[in-house]
């Protein structure tokens, strides 16, 4: 009896461990296996993406369709991202991916405009027209002493 | 080769606590002879349990050979200290049971962990033993629900399960009053003439516990003076034994009374 | 026969327990003796602790194994923290999201809220305070458990009958440590965003919406695996040094006797361990990061 009490509370303790840990994983992290599956990924090249982060939202009209999973410098010395995204997001070629940011100081995460084309990217193609980072200090002194310069 | 246990010329050295160095055993040499009792006596600090524990290889020798049937513990290391450890039943000063374990699981322990019986079989020995000792009933019990004479005879029972050919007893009647150590002894008596191990007995319960000796050890300041039997005490001409003599003496009747 | 003893050539059979390395009348005296003679004790406790680990992690491999025994830890390092755990994460929740909201409000940042109550959780609170609290109930247990059994003779016993106390009892602590802490801080972790949605959310009225979003956004794989490698770590940390301090319960310098020094290392041993967890917070983070 005794010993079916202990093995049924260290059952229930690894069962609520466990329980967090997959929260915590599935959640938060965003395990890219269980979903790699249903992703595909497009790059996308940018002037300036300062404060972006590997695992920063991609989002279309506020939605979010996906994730960074890499950056790197393109061969013409500019940012490339790789972005992944669900495999029901259609992108057309006149896509415009921006960086933005939630409010001044928040995450930055990049913005998907949508085109209205009927050609679509492939998987793997660039997205080339992009609107990079705004940089807040040169927007502040722009606008504080821009009327000066 | 009749010698259990063999001492040749042992020094063992601690360090004292206010700095400088304390001589246990100064070069100590004597043999303890198989199937035989050896009882080791001396007064307080003169370095009783570390000889046990110098038996048992848990301290190490600084210099000279402490045999076991032949074998020279102090430098067996690993499986060779096992083996050597595993010819040992020891009953510790304070039982030394095992706490979270009933008497049942403590007896059982050395069966368990040490033999590929089965359970059954060890249900079955552990109860044999436990009737032997006169703890029948008790089996779900904890150590603290025992009483002192009855944690030894378990602690007894638990170093008699693997059929040592040396016991080991660490003061074993410290604590007890003198009826419970009186059926600790006949308990020696008994079980020794059943079993036949060689036993070594460290004690400073000094009349009595002489009833009982083949062979005497007495330990004073680092050395040791080996006597064939108790009476070969009474004729020393050493003067720390001549002062332990009459320290105790006297007692030696008035005990033996006591005992019939 | 004429044995030749190690000792005339000059070499010592054995080292002297750390203890033996009192300080002398003449050391005294003498302020850099002293310090040689401390730094050498420290010295030699450290590497008495490093053997200590290497055969507990020898009883990993040791047969026969003694599942029921991991299990009993188990349940008392795991089962029996989640109480603790469960209470601490839910006020250190309740009050990063109280102080996180006063903080951001300033910046009209409510919408961080989230991210910064779940990073902070998931990679510094989480696991640190987790270990501290394991620390204080079970570590400090087991290493009066083992002093007891080293000053009662029961660990000679088990020598004596040629069982392994590391295989026997000590390796299921570790090992059980090793599986619980990490859950315990993934419970910690979700209590404690928990806690931080009832203050902010629940009281401040900050959106759900935005306090999930922003969670989401900014909690990495990266943070997440940072948090379970410092839980890891702290765990191995507590249970070798509670352990460690029971087990040595007897060489341990100005520890007294019997009684008197199981409490004295026990106390030693969790200040010791928080210590550690604290330090190795920040070597963790600032290698892994």
């Amino acid at each position: 009896m005794k010993e079916r009490t202990l093995e049924s509370a260290v059952g229930l303790f690894m069962l609520c461990g466990f329980a967090a840990l997959v929260y915590l994983a599935l959640q938060l992290g965003e395990v890219s296996f269980l979903r790699q599956g249903s992703t595909w990924e497009v790059k996308a090249e940018f002037d300036n993406v300062a404060g972006v982060k590997e695992g920063a939202a991609v989002q279309v009209a506020g939605v979010t369709v996906g994730e960074v999973v890499d950056i790197a410098l393109s061969d013409r010395e500019a940012a490339l991202l790789s972005l992944r995204l669900d495999k029901k997001v259609k992108v057309p070629v006149d896509t415009i991916a921006s960086v933005k940011s939630q409010g001044i100081i928040g995450d930055k995460y990049i913005q998907l405009n949508l085109g209205g084309d009927d050609e679509l990217f492939k998987p793997g193609e660039t997205i080339r027209e992009t609107e990079s980072s705004v940089d807040i200090e040169s927007l502040i002194s722009k606008f504080a002493f821009g009327s000066a310069k | 080769m009749s010698a259990a246990i063999e001492f040749d010329r042992v020094v063992k050295t601690f360090a004292k606590s206010g700095g400088g160095v304390q001589t246990v055993l100064d070069g100590v040499s004597f043999t303890i002879p198989r199937g035989k009792t050896t009882v080791i006596a001396g007064g307080s600090g003169q370095g009783k349990s570390v000889t046990l524990k110098l038996v048992l290889g848990l301290v190490r020798a600084d210099s000279g050979r402490v045999l076991v049937h032949g074998r020279d513990i102090t430098r067996a290391g690993g499986r060779e200290l096992e083996e050597v450890r595993s010819q040992f039943g020891v009953l510790f000063q304070g039982s030394a049971l095992f706490d979270s374990l009933t008497v049942f699981e403590n007896v059982a322990l050395p069966l368990r962990e040490r033999t590929a019986k089965s359970e059954e079989e060890i249900r079955l020995l552990v109860a044999a033993s436990l009737r032997q000792f006169e703890l029948a009933g008790h089996e779900d019990k904890y150590p603290a629900q025992l009483s002192g004479g009855m944690q030894k005879r378990v602690g007894l029972a638990r170093a008699m399960q693997l059929k040592p050919s040396i016991m080991l007893f660490d003061e074993p009647t410290t604590g007890l009053d003198p009826v419970m150590t009186r059926e600790i002894y006949h308990l020696f008596a008994r079980t020794q003439a059943e079993f036949g191990f060689t036993s070594v007995i460290v004690s400073h319960d000094i009349p009595k516990i002489f009833n009982l000796a083949d062979q005497v050890i007495i330990l004073h300041r680092g050395q040791m003076d080996v006597f064939s039997s108790p009476e070969a005490i009474q004729w020393s001409e050493k003067p720390h034994i001549r002062e332990f003599v009459k320290m105790t003496m006297g007692d030696i009747y008035q005990s033996s009374v006591v005992e019939k | 026969m004429v044995v030749p003893s190690q000792q005339d050539f000059g070499i010592p059979r054995s080292f002297p327990p750390c203890t033996a390395l009192q300080p002398t009348f003449a050391m005294t005296s003498n302020p850099l003796a002293r310090l040689g003679n401390t730094g050498l004790y420290l010295l030699c406790d450290l590497g008495k602790m490093t053997l200590f680990l290497g055969k507990a992690v020898r009883g990993v491999f040791r047969r026969p194994f003694r599942f029921r025994e991991l299990l009993r830890q188990v349940h008392f390092i795991g089962f029996g923290s989640l109480a603790v755990i469960f209470f601490t994460a839910a006020s250190t929740g309740m009050v990063l999201g109280l102080q996180g909201y006063y903080s951001l409000n300033k910046f009209g940042a409510e919408g961080m809220l989230g991210s910064a109550v779940s990073l902070t959780l998931i990679m510094e609170l989480g696991p640190v305070l987790t270990a501290l609290m394991v620390a204080g109930r079970a570590g400090s247990a087991m290493c009066a458990e083992l002093g007891i059994m080293r000053i009662s003779e029961q660990i000679d016993a088990l020598d004596c009958m040629a069982v392994d106390p590391f295989r026997y009892f000590i390796t299921p602590k570790f090992l059980a440590a090793i599986i619980s802490v990490p859950l315990l801080t993934a419970v910690f972790d979700v209590v404690g965003i928990a806690g931080g949605y009832v203050a902010g959310v629940g009281l401040m009225g900050v959106s759900p919406g935005s306090y999930f979003q922003g969670m989401e956004g900014s909690v990495t794989n990266h943070d997440i695996r940072l948090g379970i490698i410092k839980s890891f770590v702290f765990a191995l940390l507590v249970v070798w040094i509670c352990t460690g301090r029971g087990y040595f319960v007897r060489e341990i310098r100005g520890a007294g006797f019997g009684a008197e020094s199981v409490s004295r290392v026990t106390t030693q041993a969790v200040v010791l361990s928080s210590i550690a967890v604290l330090v190795f917070d920040y070597l963790l983070t600032a290698v892994l990061l």
